[in-house]
């Protein structure tokens, strides 16, 4: 029979999985509303937006587990700053997924009306958002407090992005006002994207407290 | 430029923290066996200290060092000192009796006398020939270990007619009625129930206000709950008991700086 000790990390374990599932689920996420926000596809923004649900049930289900065991297992020290960090994440992720879906209900109200310019930097900050993440996320698995802080650093980049893209479309509303929607809408799109490194920024802060048992901003963003 | 020692720094620290009883170095031995070896514990007054480990790690001889209950072991003795209100208690000439009025101990098993009720707050200040209104007294021990309204109507019934948490407040009020100024607890609540454990606690808190208390336990959530301050105790392979670490109780839960106490706490064991 295994100890309770063993069971404790079992259950750690499957937490820590369960974490990383729902990273993947709402990585896809952050890559189907960028796919269809390129091709203007409505349907599979509608699903994208569907979707959501089942990003929202996962935290439930993680944060009820977390619960579960806090209750029964009662830890302390590394073991309670571990369920306490999974908490926050969850709720991280949860929200991306809210960005994800941001930007599906964005290619709705598009209408299937042509983008107002090609889209660069916009999937230059998606690729590098979706970067930090999966770097958070394997970071807080590794518990690599370095690693951690290196991906909270390129929260700087995805806010250069993000300057550059508004002040690009300023220009372009300035020019034209009948652009004024359109553009506004894109800078909806580049704002879920700069929250959503923002979040991933959060998860490393969150391996920092996990290793250090230190609460600290390890990268302040700009917005 | 004035330069300070560290040993300079840490008394100087006591002074600041109004230190009541400072274990200094203190080895314990039976015989040949060291039981506790080299443990240095500052308490700060009015506040509670716990101290946690391993069965056998000496938790318990430390603590009944603290008091000299230890010379009632004929081969026990001690080095190293233990300095109460700035006196060693095992300077030549410290009197343990004495000692024993002065730091109260509560053990783990509710131990009341085969007395009533009365006789057994009344006990110590009689032998120590209390002058005052013994009826007070006996009122106010009662009223500080929260028993008071319990068994203000049946003062002369048999202490053994109390539930086993009563009896534990019993010998808590037994223990403040020759007003000590330090009251050690050996696993005060390890033979109650949750409810008594609840209210032991809660006593604990209170007699806070007054008194000094330093508290064996094993249950880390009662560590938790009642200390400012938690000692973890472990043993050498030689079975010496040593002290690993000590510092506020939140930091030794949530973020301990030794890796053994994170373990213990944590139930990692081999």
């Amino acid at each position: 029979m295994p100890t309770s000790r063993a069971v404790f990390d079992e259950e750690m374990r499957e937490l820590q999985q369960q974490l990383m599932l729902m990273g993947t689920m709402v990585d896809t996420a952050i890559g189907r509303a960028i796919d269809c926000l390129q091709r203007l596809d409505t349907p599979e923004a509608r699903s994208l937006i569907a979707d959501d649900a089942a990003i929202n049930h996962k935290r439930a289900e993680i944060e009820e587990k977390v619960v579960q065991v806090i209750a029964l297992q009662q830890p302390l020290a590394s073991d309670l700053r571990f369920l306490l960090a999974i908490l926050h994440n969850v709720v991280d992720l949860e929200r991306i997924g809210d960005h994800a879906e941001g930007i599906g209900k964005i290619v709705v109200l598009h209408a299937g009306r042509p983008l107002v310019k090609p889209l660069v930097d916009i999937p230059r900050m998606a690729t590098k958002a979706r970067e930090m993440l999966r770097g958070s996320l394997e970071a807080f698995a590794k518990r690599d407090v370095e690693a951690s802080r290196q991906i909270a650093d390129d929260d700087d980049v995805v806010d250069a992005l993000h300057d550059q893209v508004y002040h690009e479309l300023l220009l372009y509303m300035l020019r034209d006002p009948a652009t004024i929607e359109r553009a506004t809408y894109l800078i909806w799109v580049s704002h879920n994207l700069e929250r959503i490194a923002d979040r991933a920024t959060n998860i490393c802060e969150q391996t920092v407290y996990l290793v250090t048992g230190k609460m600290q901003e390890i990268n302040t963003s700009r917005y | 430029m004035i330069m300070t020692t560290t040993a300079q720094k840490v008394e100087a620290e006591k002074v600041e923290k109004d230190i009541i009883l400072d274990i200094q170095e203190l080895s314990v031995y039976y015989g040949k066996f060291r039981a506790v070896n080299g443990v240095s514990i500052p308490v700060e007054r009015h506040k509670v200290v716990s101290l946690i480990g391993p069965s056998g790690c000496g938790k318990s001889t430390l603590l009944r060092s603290l008091n000299r209950m230890n010379d009632l072991i004929p081969t026990a003795r001690v080095e190293g000192k233990v300095l109460f209100q700035g006196e060693d208690l095992y300077a030549p000439g410290a009197d343990p009796i004495d000692i024993r009025f002065r730091v109260g101990m509560v053990f783990q098993k509710p131990n009341p006398f085969p007395k009533s009720i009365y006789d057994n707050v009344a006990f110590g200040p009689r032998i120590n020939g209390f002058k005052g209104k013994l009826d007070d007294l006996v009122e106010e021990s009662l009223r500080q270990a929260a028993l008071w309204d319990e068994v203000k109507d049946r003062l002369k019934d048999s202490a053994y007619a109390l539930s086993g948490g009563q009896q534990q407040r019993l010998c808590i009020a037994r223990t403040l009625a020759v007003r000590p100024e330090l009251i050690l607890m050996d696993e005060p609540c390890s033979a109650l129930d949750p409810i008594a454990t609840l209210a032991i606690e809660d006593l604990i808190h209170q007699l806070q206000e007054q008194y000094t208390i330093v508290i064996v336990t094993h249950n880390m959530q009662q560590a938790g709950r009642v200390s400012d301050y938690t000692a973890f105790m472990n043993m050498d392979a030689d079975r010496a008991g040593y002290l690993v670490e000590y510092d506020a109780t939140q930091q030794i839960f949530t973020n301990p700086q030794d890796k053994r106490t994170e373990d213990y706490i944590s139930g990692r064991f081999g």
